[in-house]
């Protein structure tokens, strides 16, 4: 039995309902959905506010984070007022601003290999908003494992991919990318950056998606993969087929269980015990800013690129991108000091181990990059 | 000659190049011309026993070629090969 729209619901809906795709019986099974959005992020929001606009009827939502400055470029459902507040609460205040009939459901969690099958046991549908690739198998194999379908975006920088997976008979993520790539290998937003609206028209796309499986309407992106390439405004699709392994009768020759998420993608645990500092390798911005002062012999490099170093910079670094220090290497002398750094000390460090490669001896890391530099020398140097 | 589309994360070992034009009879001789025009590509494309990584997908026009014949898949001068590596962003 289909749930009745109250006179209210008609009215807000009424665009919808003189649509013969959707029309009254539509909308109720719009109001009866359950959809859970994993991630209240650049996908999740516009995701989230289209949803609870639609009229889905119950929407959960699986965030832990918290509201920051950087996230307001992309991520609309919340504001500069929610600064510092947890992105569930924001998230949930917006969509019932939007439509107060949505019944929210707020998972303050990290969906993890134990809670995955509890969480998305009461949602039809489920749709992947997150940004690493731990949680993209998790939510594949859970959604696999539970018979759901997954309404699958990604985004990296100017490019998007969108797809639905493990629809009934449907290939799946693993179908797609049996392995993740190591890790490191592929930056994220953080790292790589991402244009705003990106997430935008994916996060759209997904939720077009999400309208046409509860509808049962239109062709869906079950068995094709959407590419999105912003820069040049280009729309393609590849053709996307069920690994021939997996038996006839929808189930994976390949998903038994959840497993170890991190491990699988090659991400070590985090030890309990703390890591020992590492003196020789590593240096403390304050100890950098120290040897600067004493005009002390050595060679800070900074490893980012050219326009990041236009954002913010340290006076006497030498400016060599990550990906120029191989075949810069002559230009320095294998027997100076060096202290490398970068925006958060992730690149610096592999520079570090470029150079100790190439037999250089005193290669140290700053600790946190120039936004540890910010924090702790100069708070003029603006954080990015 | 075949045209291939770089993908955003693999254009910095492409000299910059969002798409790059290569000849070949197969889909595997052009990926060994276009990384020996740009050998940065190499270790991104292919594993240490010269396979391609199961990460990187290449489709020749809209199908993956693990379901034609895989680097041995026959290419015409009018076919679009695409490298499409997983990409995990979405924050």
């Amino acid at each position: 039995m289909l749930p009745q729209l109250t006179n209210e619901e008609v009215l807000r809906y009424s665009r919808h309902l003189i649509l013969s795709e959707v029309g009254v019986e539509g909308q109720q099974k719009l109001k009866a959905a359950k959809v859970l959005c994993i991630g209240t992020g650049g996908l999740g929001a516009p995701l989230g506010m289209y949803l609870a606009a639609a009229g889905i009827g119950t929407i959960g939502l699986v965030d832990f984070d918290v509201v920051d400055r950087t996230n307001l470029q992309r991520q609309i459902i919340h504001g500069t007022k929610d600064i510092g507040r947890k992105k569930i609460d924001s998230a949930t205040e917006t969509i019932l601003d939007i439509n107060p009939n949505v019944n929210v459901i707020k998972h303050e969690v990290a969906i993890t290999s134990e809670n995955a099958m509890d969480i998305i046991k009461d949602y039809d549908i489920v749709v992947d908003g997150t940004d690493n690739f731990p949680t993209r198998y998790l939510v594949n194999d859970a959604c696999m494992l539970a018979g759901k379908p997954n309404v699958y975006g990604s985004i990296f920088r100017f490019e998007g991919q969108s797809t639905v997976f493990t629809a009934p008979g449907g290939p799946c993520y693993r179908c797609l990318y049996p392995e993740p790539p190591p890790p490191g290998l592929v930056p994220s937003c953080a790292e790589g950056g991402v244009l705003g609206i990106l997430p935008g028209l994916i996060g759209v796309v997904q939720a077009t998606e999400v309208v046409k499986l509860i509808l049962g309407k239109g062709d869906t992106l079950v068995g094709r993969l959407m590419l999105y390439d912003a820069l040049n405004m280009r729309f393609r699709e590849l053709k996307l087929r069920r690994n021939p392994d997996c038996p006839a009768d929808g189930s994976c020759s390949v998903i038994k269980e959840l497993i170890d998420y991190q491990q699988f993608c090659g991400i070590p645990h985090q030890s309990p015990e703390p890591i020992a500092a590492m003196p020789d390798k590593e240096i403390d911005p304050v100890e950098v800013k120290t040897l600067i002062d004493q005009k002390a012999d050595f060679v800070l490099i900074d490893v980012r690129e050219p326009h990041e170093y236009q954002i913010a910079q340290i006076p006497t670094a030498k400016l060599i991108p990550l990906g120029d220090l191989p075949k810069r290497l002559s230009e320095l002398d294998p027997g100076a000091d060096y202290v490398l750094h970068c925006k958060g000390g992730v690149r610096s460090a592999k520079g570090c181990d470029v150079l100790r490669g190439a037999g250089f001896q005193k290669v140290r890391n700053m600790k946190g990059g120039i936004l540890a530099w910010s924090d702790k020398v100069d708070p003029s140097v603006p954080k990015y | 000659m075949a045209k291939i589309l770089i993908p955003t994360p693999l254009r910095q070992f492409a000299g910059g190049n969002d798409a790059v034009e290569v000849s070949g009879a197969t889909v595997g001789e052009i990926l060994d011309q276009l990384t020996t025009t740009h050998p940065d590509l190499r270790k991104n494309l292919f594993n240490d026993e010269g396979k391609l990584r199961s990460f990187v997908n290449v489709y020749l026009n809209d199908e993956d070629i693990r379901y034609l014949s895989k680097t041995a898949t026959a290419a015409k001068d009018s076919d679009t090969i695409s490298i499409v590596p997983s990409i995990a962003g979405g924050r």
